[in-house]
């Protein structure tokens, strides 16, 4: 069950939106609920589905499009790596490798504490401050070393 | 602080940025608002706006470059019912990042320029759909609407002048898709961003089956300054047919990657300078100047090249998003190819089939070219592939994946070949 907080955020999504358009808050009702939950369950999508007055199928194919959303159960901390083109160019391939051996995972796995799932992310309209690595989501680190990366973990970590 | 360097030239948009004066005080300092002021002070007629517009040559920035004041034009001014305003700041186009210093940096020249092309295109509701992975810039986004909002700038009656016009931001989640104007749409409806078929274009069926204009964030944190200098003079800062200032995103092996205001016309070589040439003094092997969807051009090319929509489009390529991403002679082209190949079959969103399962054959051949297991006739296979998805699908994707194969192959045909003689990658040994 989502919280009274959540729903009241739901809320003030829906009224950007004109009357009947309910389910144009659907993309910000689930980022509210994942917030909440950590990943976005069956049941959550049902919840959700309800409040908005849509189909569950349809809340999952938003779901389930949209990469920043968690489908399945992920670590404490999410963590993604960009490594398009450019961000290659400055070395990400190198940092992500440098990440996978660090947490001891490959890409879509989760430490065995439970603490980190790592992601590799596409494009994040950043390229200039490669390498990038965002956490939760919602965090974006820019140039990333190994240094700068030890000291997020540990941060992380607490 | 990819653009607070100040090696820009005659900038418009950066012009005057600190990183710190981007709340409405330093707005207003810098002059912000006063032409939306003389606009609704003179009831200015919304039919002069668009001609200035035109007259500016100005050109959508996101990607396309259709010219801005055309495509205003296609609004219906006559429709008595909810029209509506987007600006498109869903960038996500591999090596393009000047949407997030705009919105961080100087946030209340979109939100005027919106005003502006509201009051122009007679739209009251208006909405900013901001790229999923940038949360700091939309929250940021966020506080200078409420700012604008709490000073009688947007809402209702705005200044006294009856003008109503409410701003709403638009959290994305992730999908380089929904950068395409209707697939954007689809997603505001509440729906996965699958492209719909056009026409109808958006100006006549777009949100909730609504007259919408979907306007780029660059264009439209440009008509302020545009609108306050006047069309001509705009135009005068560019050059013939590719009107004002563009931002260049540089990235890739230069010294200082970061976004580059320069007037339109602006050799590449001066870009180059600007961004500090390149990194460890290395020679230049490829551009890919406009976004990861345009063709490479190879560096020698290019640095005779000028940065405008015609001069690009005469070296067989395309100015894009303004993109610009350089590689130097360390570089494989088999192994970079490899990375945009990636994405494309990761960002295929899946509805038309020469696209869904052609960006997976292309990825798969590259990657095996890559891994020295390619097969003799695998150029060939790359070529077939990427003819079949050009021109046979709704949006522009599949030919966004097909171009970069092919004009990898047109340059740099002897690195795949050698790469699959020799089973190894022959310029990184």
């Amino acid at each position: 069950m989502l919280s009274e907080k959540a729903y009241q955020k739901i809320d003030r999504e829906l009224e950007k939106f004109p009357a009947g358009s309910k389910a144009s808050a659907v993309m910000a009702a689930l980022a509210i609920a994942q917030d909440e939950q950590g990943w976005l369950s069956a049941e959550t999508m049902q919840e959700v589905a309800d409040y908005l007055g849509m189909p569950a199928v349809a809340v999952q194919e938003v779901a389930s499009f949209y990469s920043m959303y968690n489908t399945s159960p992920a670590g404490k901390h999410k963590i993604t790596i960009c490594t398009g083109l450019p961000c290659a160019l400055a070395g990400a391939e190198k940092t992500a490798e440098y990440l996978k051996e660090k947490l001891g995972v490959d890409y879509n796995q989760t430490t065995t504490d439970g603490q980190f799932t790592l992601k590799q992310g596409e494009c994040m309209g950043a390229c200039g401050d490669a390498p990038l690595l965002l956490v939760d989501n919602k965090r974006m680190c820019c140039r990333m070393t190994g240094e700068k990366i030890d000291a997020l973990v540990e941060e992380l970590k607490k | 602080m990819t653009c607070l360097h100040g090696r820009h030239i005659d900038p418009v948009v950066f012009a005057g940025l600190d990183g710190a004066n981007w709340r409405l005080d330093g707005y207003v300092a810098r002059g912000g608002y006063e032409t939306l002021r003389r606009i609704l002070n003179e009831k200015t007629e919304p039919g002069k706006i668009i001609e200035e517009v035109k007259a500016s040559m100005l050109r959508g920035r996101g990607g396309a470059g259709f010219p801005t004041g055309l495509k205003w034009s296609f609004m219906p001014h006559r429709f008595q019912g909810q029209k509506y305003l987007i600006c498109n700041a869903d960038e996500s186009e591999p090596g393009t990042f000047k949407d997030r210093d705009i919105l961080r940096y100087n946030p209340h020249a979109v939100i005027e320029g919106m005003l502006i092309a509201a009051y122009a295109l007679g739209t009251s509701i208006g909405y900013c759909y901001v790229h999923g992975e940038i949360w700091d810039v939309y929250e940021r986004f966020c506080e200078a609407m409420e700012e604008a909002r709490l000073a009688c700038l947007t809402g209702k009656n705005i200044l006294g002048s009856g003008f109503d016009f409410d701003l709403h931001p638009f959290h994305g989640y992730g999908a380089y898709i929904c950068g395409e104007e209707t697939a954007l749409l689809e997603s505001m409806e509440g729906k996965k961003g699958w492209p719909r078929y056009k026409p109808p274009f958006p100006a006549s069926f777009g949100l909730y089956g609504q007259p919408t204009m979907i306007n780029n964030v660059e264009t439209l944190a440009s008509i302020p300054s545009l609108i306050k200098m006047g069309g001509k003079a705009y135009a005068a800062l560019g050059r013939e047919n590719n009107g004002g200032t563009k931002i260049f995103s540089v990235s890739g092996d230069v010294a200082m990657p970061g976004n580059y205001e320069v007037p339109m016309g602006t050799p590449f070589a001066a870009l180059l300078e600007l961004a500090g040439g390149m990194r460890d003094g290395k020679k230049i092997k490829a551009v890919i100047p406009g976004g990861s969807s345009v063709p490479v051009v190879p560096g020698d090319v290019m640095m005779q090249t000028n940065m405008d929509y015609d001069s690009i489009a005469k070296v067989g390529s395309m100015l894009g998003s303004g993109g610009v991403i350089v590689l130097d002679e360390s570089r494989c082209m088999v192994k970079s190819l490899l990375r945009l190949s990636y994405f494309y079959h990761d960002e295929s969103c899946g509805q038309c089939t020469p696209c869904r399962e052609g960006t997976g054959w292309l990825w798969r051949i590259v990657r095996r070219i890559d891994a020295g297991e390619g097969l003799p006739g695998d150029i060939d296979l790359l070529d077939s592939v990427a003819s079949n998805i050009s021109g046979n699908t709704i949006c522009g994707l599949g030919d966004a994946a097909a171009t970069p194969v092919r004009s990898f192959l047109k340059h740099f045909r002897h690195e795949f070949v050698d790469h699959i003689e020799h089973k190894r990658c022959l310029v990184q040994t």
